[in-house]
């Protein structure tokens, strides 16, 4: 199990939930589980969302495992200059 | 492909050099081919028509007599460009950015476009459109867009991030809250608390170079097209699918770029281009004027900031709240969230809270300027800590060491810090001689940290070992910093051959598979990862075809120093063959050599810095000169020092600018006053002091080399180190970006003024 922080505007799209639990074992599996259990947050998803495991940020990466009680934050798609 | 991308410690031969760039002759010829630079035959000129008002219904556009001008080959308008973008909110509003439908949504948004057989017959059909508008209230401050009482740009704008969702349409896109702890609770800890309100003005990336391209789109449906980019893969697949093209069919070449900070991140009037080409059956080239540039591309966020920080005497930050507003022109942006997001990353809180809002307002879509949103999120904090620091009589540096962030702190955005490079920067600038350098009347000393995120992303490299033995490297991201040096340098590396042996061109979007945009300080990071493991790639193929030639078992061969070796005494006495030989060879061995890789480069790993900055006043004037500025920030490993440093100090004098000069100045009629480099005055070389720069080496334990990116952070610092150092010599708190003359008399003025009534109430 996978414990997932939200950000705040995805904690709006969860029912205001700051975190949810869901069985994943890479980032792949994690996106699925969230948009069918929190479709508010499948736009997000579509839109873009990066994810921090253990403080290293992933943007695309959807094949990277979460390992066992990983800290794992979803964060807003970061853009650069 | 397998492939390792762990930092092993390397020793380096090449890569740390410092050799001339290879487009440096070029460019100083005059030689180098920009964005206007290209001609095909019978092109033709395009023009845009723009609206003149900030915010206006378009009740009709009527383009038959500009149709009928001789000499002009197509009219478009936004019926040229139906809605392709199959309910993606992102692409419906690039759409409607490039070509406005049914309002106009800030002066300079265009409205139609022709292209014509020259520039006097293009200028002369956009005056024989007519368009009939209907004028709406407007609004480009990003406070009053924010009162209820404000004009709304869009009906269906209902603020995100806010449950329940509001029914009433408001200009607020968007409400994002970071943070952790109880800030109500660390205040109350706090034996100092200071609270200040921040404002910045709207800059603009201030790149040379204009938007430019030459689009060319045949009766096939097969087009080409020549563009100044941050990132031809995107523009290409933007405008394909604006278009209704398929991403094959239209191949992309990047020009040199003359800057572009983030701002040639976005598509502008490229669509355009290929529409009015598409139409006319010709070749357009389209080429921005200065006041386009400024009215109708990319600019940074203005913004409203709310900053409370409290701490205990001895020092340490009980807690820090933020509120960040931010325009992002009339587009739901990101802007605020960023700000959100890096407001407070330098430190070790326990107690945080940053709350953004996105807003929309009459004034051009906001994009990306180097580490977006950071320097205006700094300015506010690092203005506090710096007050917080003086009110309990520490020195600054000193309170912000005691502060700062370090592995294993939870950061102010979530996650929990690797190794990160915040502590070596301010210990680095607390031993600098600059500290410590004594200073004159009207003088003041400011210092500031800095973070930003950076990133990696998608990107696809090839390297070819040619017939001679000579080397080509093929990029896919775009050298906006001295690039194509430091895939040269570290292809010599891996290969053991010598720099000028080795030729990095960027290749054009038919040759390489995807690569995002050269954005988020990732070139050299990514395309430099990716170098490393195709040049890995080809020295596999190189002693595959070694063992051929010597008849021994491929696992029987080894590289070293740029030549093939047998592996051990039992795989035989041969002679090593150089990489030369091994190409000259290779016809007879299996065909060309190559090396290849595709990933998504990601582990870039956050950045920090810390600025000081020696500024003088002119108190009779309130000009303020800046007269010493050094820069420390963590490079993981510098490729190719030189453009470090130009890094380093191009952000630290993009800063100087925005600190002290630049602003987009709006009339109350909602346009654009200053479009042009006369009345927005960006820092010219006699305005900067020269900038000193000190790199350290802390390597990012992502990268085989230890690489970190380093263009976006340098300009984090600067407006915060800049305005603690006009404050610190006018002895007044400054508050609003940029601290221009008339702002610092004023500042001058109200503390007099403010002595003066103290003096008689006493």
């Amino acid at each position: 199990m996978v414990n997932v922080v939200l950000w705040g505007a995805l904690s709006a799209a969860a029912g205001g939930a700051k975190t949810v639990d869901v069985e994943a074992h890479d980032i792949r599996d994690m996106f699925g589980k969230l948009a069918a259990e929190y479709p508010g947050i499948k736009p997000h998803i579509e839109r873009g969302i990066a994810v921090s495991i253990n403080g290293r940020i992933f943007r695309d990466s959807w094949d990277e495992k979460i390992p066992e009680n990983a800290e794992v934050y979803l964060l807003p798609r970061i853009a650069g200059g | 492909m397998a492939y390792d991308t762990n930092y092993t410690g390397q020793k380096f031969k090449v890569v740390g050099t410092r050799p001339l760039r290879p487009d440096g002759v070029d460019k100083v010829t005059g030689r180098a081919r920009y964005g206007a630079d290209a001609f095909a035959p019978g092109q033709l000129v395009g023009r845009v028509l723009r609206s003149p008002h900030a915010h206006a219904k378009i009740v009709k556009i009527d383009t038959s007599k500009a149709e009928r001008l001789a000499g002009v080959k197509a009219v478009i308008t936004s019926a040229d460009l139906p809605d392709l973008t199959n309910g993606d909110q992102a692409m419906y509003d690039m759409l409607v950015n490039c070509m406005a439908r049914e309002k106009a949504l800030y002066d300079g948004h265009a409205v139609a476009a022709v292209a014509a057989i020259d520039a006097a017959t293009a200028k002369k059909a956009l005056k024989l459109i007519n368009v009939e508008y209907k004028v709406l209230p407007h609004v480009t401050d990003v406070d009053e867009a924010m009162k209820p009482s404000a004009p709304v740009l869009h009906a269906n704008m209902f603020t995100e991030g806010v449950e329940p969702k509001p029914a009433k349409a408001s200009n607020i896109a968007k409400r994002t809250e970071f943070g952790h702890g109880d800030v109500e609770a660390g205040f109350k800890e706090a034996d100092v608390i200071v609270e200040r309100s921040f404002r910045t003005e709207q800059t603009h990336q201030g790149y040379i170079e204009p938007h430019a391209c030459l689009a060319n789109v045949g009766p096939d449906g097969q087009g080409e097209m020549w563009v100044c980019t941050q990132g031809h893969f995107v523009y290409r697949n933007h405008c394909a699918q604006l278009l209704g093209m398929d991403a094959a069919k239209l191949r992309v070449t990047a020009s040199e770029i003359g800057g572009g900070f983030g701002g040639k991140t976005h598509i502008w009037a490229e669509p355009l281009a290929l529409a009015l080409s598409r139409k006319a059956n010709r070749p357009v080239k389209l080429v921005m004027t200065r006041d386009e540039v400024f009215k109708a591309s990319g600019p940074t966020s203005s913004t409203s900031i709310d900053v409370k920080i409290g701490a205990t005497k001895d020092g340490r930050i009980t807690a820090a709240t933020a509120t960040l507003r931010y325009q992002g022109g009339p587009f739901l942006g990101i802007w605020a969230e960023l700000g959100a997001m890096t407001s407070y990353a330098c430190y070790d809180l326990k107690n945080v809270k940053t709350v953004g809002y996105e807003v929309v307002v009459n004034r051009p879509k906001v994009a990306a300027y180097r580490a977006p949103s950071a320097p205006m999120a700094a300015f506010a904090v690092e203005s506090v800590v710096d007050e917080v620091a003086a009110k309990i009589g520490m020195d600054a540096v000193e309170f912000r060491i005691k502060n700062a962030a370090k592995e294993g702190t939870k950061s102010s955005y979530g996650p929990t810090y690797g190794p990160i490079g915040i502590g070596p920067t301010l210990e680095a600038a607390q031993n600098h001689p600059h500290m410590r350098a004594p200073l004159g009347k009207n003088q003041g000393r400011g210092m500031a940290c800095g973070f930003w995120f950076n990133f990696g992303g998608q990107t696809c490299t090839s390297l070819n070992v040619n017939p001679d033995g000579s080397v080509t490297v093929a990029v896919g991201t775009i050298d906006v910093g001295g690039s194509r040096a430091s895939m040269a340098l570290i292809a010599a590396e891996e290969l053991g051959v010598a720099y000028e042996n080795v030729r990095c061109v960027v290749a054009d979007t038919s040759s390489l598979g995807h690569n995002d945009m050269s954005d988020g300080s990732r070139v050299t990071f990514s395309s430099g990862m990716n170098t490393v493991i195709a040049a890995r790639n080809a020295k596999k193929v190189l002693c595959q075809r070694a063992a051929k030639m010597w008849k021994i078992p491929e696992d029987a061969v080894t590289w070293e120093d740029g030549h093939a070796k047998p592996a051990g005494a039992n795989a035989g006495d041969f002679p090593p063959l150089s990489l030369k030989e091994i190409a000259a060879a290779a016809a007879n061995t299996g065909g060309p050599i190559a090396g290849h890789n595709e990933f998504v480069a990601d582990g870039a790993g956050v950045s920090f810095a810390t600025h000081i900055c020696d500024v003088e006043l002119d108190p009779e004037t309130g000009a303020t000169r800046v007269i010493r500025y050094t820069v420390i920030q963590d490079a993981g490993k510098a490729i190719h020092p030189s453009y470090v440093e130009g890094q380093y100090q191009g952000g630290a004098a993009q800063g100087i600018g925005w600190a002290l000069n630049e602003e987009y100045v709006y009339g109350k009629d909602g346009r654009l006053q200053n479009a042009g480099f006369l009345d927005y005055r960006i820092p010219v070389c006699s305005d900067l002091p020269m900038i000193d720069t000190v790199i350290l080496e802390i390597p990012n334990p992502n990268h085989p080399y230890g690489v970190r990116g380093v263009g976006e952070t340098s300009i984090v610092p600067p407006l915060a180190a800049i305005a603690n150092a006009v404050s610190n010599a006018a002895g007044v708190r400054m508050t609003h970006i940029p601290m221009s003359p008339p702002r610092i008399l004023k500042a001058l003025d109200d503390k007099k003024a403010r002595k003066a009534a103290k003096a008689k109430a006493a």
